[in-house]
């Protein structure tokens, strides 16, 4: 090859480096724009959301806004219930994830395969086709507006898809490493703890940060069993900023802002996990 | 797990069976007599086309959509962690501050969109976007594409993964194009991932009900609600609070639910008998 076709070849690599570069960065601010008009809508000063025609910065920045939202009391006990429901309940979906996704891992049972097609089943579910019966349910056992409905409710749905997740972790362990710490004189109990656990910790805090942050979005659960608007969760609660009567949107948007930034934090954290999370959770 | 699914479910088919007082007390069996009211609503017709081009278009746009974007954050390129991390936005934030954000930018008077289009002479006058019986589904629509986008991208990109790079050299070998490479190796290849996201998207986008709710929220009537958030009206909100037509009307919808459920372990018997 003479050394001009190289350049050339070089130079169409390096122009389509250039394009995908720029088309990457066009795709990320064509999906964060939206996201920026939020912030930008939440540091707004009241006056400032009814200018026409519209600005998109704000012209006087009131980064108060943040602070009269966290200092607000309703909105401090919506982020309590939130708080509150998404890690009971994420509790609750590692501690029973993690030995069912062992046990269907390493064992054949009879059932096992029934097991695993109802885990599959209830994956595909959301709580919103089922949430009239959830309501009777609730209902019937006094349990409106308490939030340990919320705490069961996402539990169980969220349950479905971390042993998924978890079982697949777990069945890529290989069986010689348990062995070899039974040589050394390991009880099973404590092979589990030591070894396998060790090892599948990236799959347990996927699945604990996919629970977390579906607990911490649901919104249609939240809106039909908790009418007492103290024991409403964020989703639902930020939303009485905004009604027919007032219409506090930097308020709203300052609280999203709040809402939304740990749980796109956690996201960030188990990316790299998530391409083969969705291997593994049988969804690819 | 039995509690949260079966027992509702079962607690679903019963209310559908029964007829309750307006404050939800029981008043006993009905028979099929639900499910015969639910057929003569006026506003089902309606209400099944909506769910029908909704999850339709939803799920065909985003497909289309991802497929590219997930060849563009499979490339390499500076900065494509970011790119990434950007992308999962939307898949973070809940769906209901994500509408509630669509309600304001596509807001008539005070929404930057209609700013942004008249500014650039794109339309004369300004569009009342989540009013207007013509536009409100298009609206709509648009943020369940936006919001369907990253996890059905990640699934493509998982896909892509799994196909060895042997494959591509050995095309390459053979002298095809780009294009031609990718019409008669990676999609035949990506289709196992390609079924998959677009029967599981269909599931979400049918079950989507905040976006419905929120950006539908100022139209009376039933015009523009799927199966979905007309179920819940007739539940809730409406006038007529009717447990047990809209647990009929639930009964259906997981059946539409399980209809897809039984397709996509279809597809994936298909994949595990390919493999």
């Amino acid at each position: 090859m003479s050394g001009d076709a190289r350049a050339a070849r070089g130079d169409a690599r390096g122009l389509r480096r250039t394009a995908l570069t720029a088309a990457g960065w066009a795709v990320a601010v064509a999906v964060l724009a939206p996201y920026a008009v939020m912030f930008l809508t939440a540091a707004k000063p009241a006056a400032e959301l009814r200018t026409t025609p519209p600005r998109l910065l704000p012209v006087d920045w009131q980064l108060e806004n943040f602070a009269a939202v966290l200092g607000d009391p309703g909105f401090q006990s919506w982020l309590r219930v939130s708080v509150v429901v998404a890690a009971a309940s994420t509790a609750l979906v590692v501690l029973a994830s993690v030995p069912a996704a062992y046990y269907t891992a390493r064992h054949r049972f009879r059932g096992r395969d029934a097991f695993l097609f109802l885990v599959l089943v209830t994956q595909m579910f959301s709580p919103t086709a089922l949430v009239v019966g959830l309501y009777r349910e609730f209902f019937e056992l006094g349990l409106v507006n308490r939030s340990a409905a919320l705490v069961l409710t996402n539990a169980g749905f969220n349950l479905a898809f971390a042993v998924w997740i978890l079982r697949a972790f777990f069945a890529s362990i290989p069986r010689e490493i348990e062995e070899a710490a039974a040589l050394d004189g390991c009880g099973r109990a404590q092979a589990l703890a030591r070894v396998v656990l060790p090892l599948a910790l990236p799959g347990v805090a996927t699945a604990a940060i996919f629970a977390f942050i579906a607990a911490w979005n649901e919104y249609v659960v939240a809106l039909t069993l908790m009418t007492d608007p103290d024991m409403r969760p964020l989703t639902v609660g930020i939303t009485s900023y905004v009604t027919a009567y007032v219409q506090h949107w930097n308020l709203l948007f300052a609280a999203s802002v709040i809402a939304i930034v740990p749980v796109v934090a956690l996201f960030a954290v188990i990316e790299r996990y998530l391409v083969s999370g969705l291997t593994a959770g049988g969804v690819k | 797990m039995a509690a949260v699914v079966l027992y509702p479910a079962a607690e679903l088919v019963r209310a559908s069976l029964s007829r309750y007082s307006i404050t939800g007390l029981h008043q006993g069996f009905v028979g099929l007599a639900n499910y015969g009211r639910l057929l003569q609503q006026e506003a089902l017709p309606a209400v099944v086309a909506n769910t029908a081009v909704w999850v339709v278009s939803v799920v065909g746009l985003t497909i289309g959509l991802s497929l590219g974007l997930a060849q563009l954050v499979d490339a390499r390129f500076p900065g494509r962690r970011l790119v990434r991390w950007a992308l999962i936005v939307p898949w973070a934030a809940s769906l209901i501050m994500t509408a509630k954000l669509f309600a304001w930018i596509y807001d008539y008077y005070f929404g930057l969109l209609n700013r942004s289009l008249t500014g650039l002479g794109l339309v004369d006058a300004p569009v009342d976007w989540l009013g207007d019986d013509a536009t409100v589904m298009g609206a709509m629509i648009a943020v369940g594409v936006f919001v369907s986008l990253p996890f059905t991208t990640y699934v493509l990109l998982a896909g892509l993964q799994t196909i060895p790079g042997e494959v591509y050299e050995a095309a390459r070998v053979d002298g095809a194009s780009a294009w031609r490479t990718y019409r008669t190796v990676t999609l035949p290849l990506l289709r196992p991932a390609l079924l998959v996201a677009a029967v599981l998207n269909a599931i979400y986008v049918f079950n989507s009900f905040p976006l419905i709710w929120t950006l539908n929220d100022r139209n009376p009537g039933f015009a523009h609600d799927t199966m979905v958030t007309y179920m819940y009206k007739i539940a809730f909100k409406s006038a007529l609070r009717d447990v047990g037509l809209a647990a009929a009307l639930g009964v259906v919808n997981v059946l539409v639910i399980l209809g897809a459920v039984a397709l996509y372990l279809r597809a994936a018997s298909v994949r595990e008998a390919e493999a």
